[in-house]
C-alpha cells in the first residue's frame, strides 16, 4: 500500500514538471509540435511508458494511458523568450543523456523563470532601435539615411510603451494600440519638426519590433504541421495584434494628419 | 545606386537588424552573431531570387529552406536548439509590417488595397511555412538516409 502510493507521487511529480516544461515552452513562443516532443520525451525518460499528452497554445492535458490519472495547466501569457525555450530544451536533454536526475530535473524546472537573466532594458531599447532603421531601409529599398534617426527612435518610443504598459495590464490589445499610438505620434512631431521625409517609410520601421510576423509564420507552420487548434489559436492572436497596430496608426492618419 | 552596392547593404543590414532583434527577444549571448548569420542568409537567399525577378513565394520558400538548413548547422556547431537560430532569422523575411499595413488600409477605408495585403500576407507567411517543412523533409531523409548506410555497414 505504501509503496503504490509512493509510485503514485512519483507518477504526479512526473506529470507535473512535463507540464512546466510545456507551460515554459509554450509561453515562450516554441512551436507546438516541439513542446510535445520535449514532454514525451520528459516523461519517457522518467519512465511513464505511454502517455497521453494534448496542448493548446492556452492550456496543457497531460495523462497516462493505463491509469486514471491526469493533469492539467494553463497558460495565460505568450512572449518571445528564446533564452527560456533553450533552457528547458537543454534540460530535457541532460536528463535523457542521465547527467541529472529526475528530482534535479524538476527543481530546475521550478527555477527556470525566476533564474534566467534577460538583457537590460537599454541594450533591448538600443536593439529595437538598430532593427527598426535598419529594416525601414532594406524593406522600402529607398535608401533615405535621412529618415533613420526618425525610425530608430519611433522604434524605441514603441518598443518601451509595450514594456511598460505590458507591466501593467494583461490586456495585448490595448498595449499594442497604445504602443502603435505613441511610434505614430513620435513620427509625425519628428515630421512637422523636419527630422524625416517619407512618413510611411518611418511607421513601417517605427512598428517592426512590434508586428506579430513571427506569431503569423508560426501559426502556419502548426496548421501545416496538423495542430490545427494551436494554429487557429495562435493565429487570431497574430491577427489581432496586427488589427491592434493598425488601428494605432490609423489613429494617427485620421486626426492628426488630416489638420496638419 | 549600383546593384554590387545595394547587395553589401541589404546584407550588412540584414545581419545587423537581426542580431539587434535578438536582443529584444532574449537569446542567449553567444548565440548573437549565429543569429546575424542566419537572418542574413534567408534574407539575401530571397533579395537576390526577386531582383532575378522571380515570383514573391518562390523566394520566400527558397529563404525559408536555406534559413532552416543554416538553423541546423549552426545547432550542431554550438550544440543548441535549432529553434534559437530560426526565430531571429526569421525576422526580415516574416510579413509583419504587411499585416500592419493591411489593417491600416482596411481602417482608412480603402479595402481594395488591403484585400490585396491580405492575399500577400497569407500567401507569404504560407510559403515561408512551406519552405520549413521541405527543409525538415530533407532532414528526416537524410538522417534515414545516415542510418540506413550505418545498418549497412553493420551488416557481415
Amino acid at each position: 500500500m505504501e509503496i503504490q502510493r509512493q509510485v503514485g507521487t512519483y507518477m504526479e511529480r512526473v506529470m507535473d514538471a512535463c507540464i512546466l516544461a510545456g507551460r515554459l515552452m509554450i509561453a515562450n513562443g516554441s512551436e507546438m509540435y516541439r513542446v510535445e516532443d520535449t514532454m514525451r520525451r520528459i516523461a519517457q525518460n522518467a519512465g511513464i511508458e505511454h502517455p497521453v499528452i494534448f496542448t493548446t497554445p492556452t492550456g496543457i492535458f497531460v495523462g497516462l494511458q493505463d491509469r486514471p490519472l491526469t493533469s492539467l495547466g494553463t497558460v495565460d501569457q505568450r512572449v518571445l523568450n528564446i533564452e527560456k525555450i533553450s533552457r528547458v530544451n537543454n534540460l530535457s536533454r541532460l536528463f535523457a543523456a542521465q547527467q541529472i536526475d529526475f528530482d534535479q530535473l524538476y527543481a530546475a524546472l521550478r527555477d527556470v523563470d525566476r533564474a534566467t537573466p534577460t538583457f537590460p532594458l537599454w541594450l533591448q531599447c538600443v536593439g529595437a532601435a538598430v532593427a527598426s532603421a535598419l529594416l525601414m531601409i532594406i524593406f522600402s529599398g529607398q535608401y533615405d539615411w535621412l529618415d533613420m534617426p526618425l525610425a530608430a527612435l519611433a522604434g524605441t518610443g514603441g518598443y518601451l510603451v509595450a514594456y511598460y504598459l505590458g507591466r501593467f495590464t494583461r490586456v495585448y490589445f490595448i498595449t499594442q494600440t497604445v504602443a502603435a499610438l505613441a511610434v505614430g505620434i513620435i513620427a509625425y512631431v519628428g515630421i512637422l519638426l523636419g527630422l524625416g521625409h517619407s512618413i510611411d517609410n518611418i511607421l513601417i520601421g517605427g512598428v517592426m519590433p512590434l508586428v506579430p510576423g513571427v506569431a503569423l509564420t508560426t501559426s502556419i507552420r502548426d496548421l501545416l504541421a496538423g495542430d490545427l487548434l494551436s494554429g487557429i489559436a495562435r493565429g487570431v492572436e497574430a491577427i489581432l495584434s496586427a488589427v491592434a497596430i493598425g488601428v494605432g496608426i490609423a489613429l494617427i492618419f485620421r486626426f492628426l494628419i488630416p489638420w496638419a | 545606386m549600383p546593384i554590387w552596392l545595394q547587395f553589401i547593404i541589404q546584407a550588412l543590414f540584414s545581419f545587423f537588424a537581426t542580431a539587434a532583434f535578438a536582443l529584444c527577444i532574449n537569446v542567449p549571448r553567444r548565440a548573437l552573431i549565429p543569429c546575424g548569420w542566419s537572418g542574413l542568409l534567408g534574407w539575401m537567399v530571397y533579395w537576390v531570387l526577386w531582383q532575378l525577378g522571380s515570383g514573391r513565394m518562390l523566394a520566400n520558400t527558397a529563404g525559408a529552406v536555406i534559413l532552416a538548413f543554416s538553423g541546423v548547422l549552426f545547432a550542431r556547431r554550438y550544440k543548441m536548439p535549432a529553434i534559437i537560430f530560426n526565430i531571429p532569422g526569421l525576422f526580415p523575411l516574416v510579413p509583419g509590417a504587411t499585416a500592419y499595413q493591411a489593417v491600416r488600409e482596411l481602417v482608412l477605408g480603402d479595402i481594395d488595397a488591403s484585400m490585396r495585403l491580405v492575399v500577400r500576407v497569407t500567401l507569404v507567411a504560407g510559403s515561408i511555412a512551406v519552405g520549413f517543412m521541405i527543409a525538415q523533409l530533407f532532414g528526416e531523409f537524410y538522417s534515414r538516409y545516415l542510418r540506413s548506410s550505418w545498418q549497412f555497414r553493420q551488416r557481415p
